[in-house]
């Protein structure tokens, strides 16, 4: 009995399961307390269409075999990139989803060329993936501080009234903001279901899972699963790598661009800096490893770690006005989760 | 200023004296890439002389303790420790206690650093446990495992302190009676400021001949002995060197004190410059024990060290142990110059900080020397003092500049890694190809 208890918990894995307990533990606490479910529940699900797509961007990278993509903030570059060009050139009449398809659209050869040139980079360091993904990511942000003063942009709702540079946040509220989260939706008993943005995600999430099964997805997934073997069937590793690393980075960008429009805003200068780790986060919470990963364990994932935080936010505050108890669970939760990973990884390379 | 890292760096190799010069230029292209853009930057911000040098003096001397507590996990091949955090961390919990009793002065230092020490020891046992457990990616594991500790951190200090554990010091506590305040002034008649640095200060040239003159006696000696004795190991280059770059530092003081400058103002914390000292020493002369040598064995292959009989988790351990102590040391210095203590603030990118300075010091993922140590930490935080007013005065905006050193620091981080994983690929596809 206990060797199959034992068995279940191995599979399921501890941390997923104390995870889980907390965030049953958190919403039952937020009814106890009189919060607000309706409420509570449109917000989890908000999120969870909003996250989504950067978990997503995990897949790929992981598949082709560089790990858990921590230089996330390149592919959030791109996506910001083709956002603000497209409200630099006005682009955002309805027909173009009010600047939603052309700020993907702009920002794809941004996320193809630098995930070329990042995947190539990824192929002369294998094996150190994770740290230098995690630099690379810090000095692209903080390149781009130097951009956002220095681009010339001039459209006045981008910049700062005196002084030089783009603003700290953006507002979409005259282009493509919650262009997504209003297409069909619909609310039940005070629920707000964001049917375009869920359909979205779930449409990305369908084309990812659509992609693994061709040709190329397999063989990606091959050279990531098992490079040696790879070789001997005549599969070039660090292509797919390159492929993967590209994949990685176009999500990103999307995954940015759907992030900002349900937010409202885009963000600029550091705010990008650790948008990577609640990603990686959300995936491994989810149930993939450094080198596994599955579409399921995106969706489980991300609504598992968008929920417990949107849970906990108003739960924590009710409790503790002062001080912020959601930010330092989000910090204990999302490290911890990574640091397991990492121990699982088995030492050496 | 560069001379003490010189003399370190160059190595004793029989060779002639173009293809040392050759060797140096190569070893050293990054510290010397960066005393051009660091002299560039001083030129351009228009700043005083005096102004920068004071500012200068006080950062250098604050912050080495910290960067030299990178050496020896870099030795015993955990590469560069982020987990100095945690180390820091281990240091503000023994300020605020020490603020708390209302110990001033040396007497209150002495009492931070003997209560930091053993808390520091257990957080670095926790920390070796994790990288004996991923071995191949100490770095990043060290780096994320600081980001946990930090919410760790701030959930004792935040929601602990004044629920479980009592604590009802209205200086210290938030006004609801749980959480310690944002910022902890460290400047009260019974607060830690300046209590190392007060202990002694002494015009920073007078030292500096002082220890120029000393130098050249030493290494003329030394020559002189050589010569007497075993000609063929004499290194007239860096004999030449090291002589030029004394003499010229020797010369600089005697100019400022003869002529009476403004410059003479600038003191030195001399208690604080021995604290560092030692640890250099400390560094240095480690080496040469039998620990030392274990973290260069475990350093250069723990498979090797495994089989002549090296325990590699436990000196690991011991490495990660020294490092997380001297961390704790150094932001314990560090802050009693600062005078206030930013709780959930001073230590978050300290291991940032710290590894850039090295990194620009000419220090790599598996070499570090104190020397290097010490020459980064004087070009960054030169880069630190100048960048502002030169990126204001080249491009008319203070932002750039201070955008530019942080992508400074995060690039030479990204840099040096990349770098060192890439010739790590290089060197196992060779032995792959050699076997």
């Amino acid at each position: 009995m206990i060797e199959v208890i034992k068995k279940y918990l191995n599979m399921f894995g501890l941390p997923r399961l104390i995870i889980t307990a907390l965030f049953i533990g958190i919403c039952i606490t937020a009814i106890v307390i009189g919060l607000p479910v309706s409420l509570l529940a449109s917000d989890v699900i908000r999120r969870f269409g909003m996250f989504g797509i950067l978990a997503l961007a995990m897949v790929p990278s992981i598949q082709s075999g560089t790990g858990p993509n921590f230089a996330l903030p390149i592919g959030i570059i791109c996506g910001l990139l083709g956002s603000l060009l497209t409200i630099e050139f006005g682009l955002t009449s309805p027909a173009l989803g009010y600047g939603f398809i052309s700020a993907v659209l702009i920002s794809l050869p941004f996320a193809i060329l630098s995930g070329w040139v990042y995947g190539i980079l990824l192929n002369k360091i294998k094996g150190s993936e994770m740290l230098v993904a995690t630099y690379t990511g810090f000095s692209i942000v903080s390149f781009m501080q130097i951009g956002w003063v220095t681009l010339p942009f001039t459209h006045p709702e981008m910049r700062w009234p005196i002084g030089q540079g783009l603003r700290v946040t953006v507002s979409l509220d005259s282009s493509f903001g919650e262009v997504l989260n209003r297409v069909w939706g619909f609310s039940i008993s005070g629920v707000y279901i964001p049917t375009g943005l869920l359909l979205f995600f779930f449409g990305c999430c369908g084309l990812v899972w659509l992609f693994s099964r061709s040709k190329s997805g397999i063989e990606m997934n091959i050279a990531g699963a098992n490079p040696k073997f790879a070789v001997a069937s005549g599969i070039n590793v660090d292509k797919n790598r390159v492929v993967g690393t590209i994949l990685s980075t176009i999500i990103g960008a999307v995954g940015i661009i759907v992030y900002s429009l349900s937010f409202g805003y885009l963000q600029l200068y550091l705010a990008p800096l650790y948008m990577a780790f609640p990603a990686v986060a959300a995936v491994l919470i989810g149930g993939a490893s450094t080198s596994k990963v599955k579409i399921s364990h995106v969706l489980i994932g991300t609504f598992l770690f968008q929920g417990l935080l949107t849970v906990a936010l108003p739960v924590a505050n009710q409790m503790f006005p002062e001080g912020n108890l959601s930010e330092v669970l989000r910090m204990i939760v999302q490290n911890g989760i990574i640091l397991y990973a990492l121990t699982k990884m088995g030492g050496g390379v | 200023m560069a001379g003490v890292n010189e003399v370190k760096t160059t190595k004793t190799n029989k060779t002639n004296t173009s293809n040392s010069i050759k060797k140096f230029l190569f070893d050293s292209s990054v510290p010397l890439l960066f005393i051009i853009i660091c002299l560039a930057g001083v030129y351009f911000s228009e700043l005083p002389l005096l102004f920068i040098m004071n500012t200068l003096l006080k950062r250098v001397t604050r912050n080495s303790f910290m960067v030299l507590s990178l050496i020896i996990p870099v030795i015993a091949g955990l590469g560069l420790n982020f987990g100095i955090v945690i180390g820091a961390m281990a240091g503000q919990f023994a300020i605020i206690a020490v603020t708390h009793f209302k110990i001033s002065g040396f007497p209150g230092f002495m009492m931070c650093i003997l209560l930091a020490t053993p808390i520091a020891i257990i957080f670095g046992i926790f920390i070796a446990i994790l990288l004996n457990r991923t071995k191949g990616q100490e770095m990043i594991s060290s780096m994320i495992a600081g980001f946990f500790a930090n919410g760790v951190y701030q959930f004792i200090l935040l929601f602990l302190v004044g629920t479980l554990i009592p604590l009802r010091n209205p200086d210290l506590v938030l006004s609801r009676g749980i959480g310690i305040r944002n910022t902890i002034d460290l400047t009260t008649a019974t607060g830690l400021k300046y209590s190392l640095d007060n202990v002694l200060w002494y015009p920073l040239f007078y030292v500096l001949a002082g220890i120029a003159a000393l130098v050249i006696i030493v290494i003329c000696i030394d020559y002189y002995l050589k010569r007497k004795k075993i000609p063929e190991s004499i290194d007239n280059f860096k004999f030449i060197t090291q002589l030029i770059i004394t003499a010229a530092i020797l010369a600089v003081s005697l100019y400022v004190i003869m002529t009476g400058s403004i410059l003479i103002n600038v003191k030195l914390p001399i208690i604080t410059t021995l604290f560092i000292a030692a640890l250099w020493w400390f560094n240095v002369s480690i080496m040469k024990t039998k620990m030392g040598q274990d973290f260069r064995t475990v350093g250069h292959d723990m498979e090797i060290a495994k089989i002549s009989g090296v325990d590699v988790d436990r000196t690991r351990t011991i490495a990660m142990i020294i490092s997380t102590v001297f961390a704790a040391w150094g932001q314990i210095i560090f802050l009693q110059n600062i005078g206030t203590l930013s709780t959930y603030g001073s230590h978050v990118s300290i291991a940032t900080f710290s590894i850039a300075a090295i990194l620009l010091g000419g220090a790599s993922v598996t070499k570090a020397t104190s020397g290097q140590a010490i020459l980064g930490v004087i070009l960054f935080h030169t880069l630190f003092i100048v960048s502002p007013k030169a990126g204001n005065n080249l491009f008319g905006d203070a932002q750039i500049g201070e955008f530019f050193r942080a992508f400074v620091s995060y690039g030479v981080i990204g840099v040096a890694l990349g770098l060192h994983a890439w010739n790590k690929r290089v060197q196992a596809i060779r032995r792959r190809l050699d076997a």
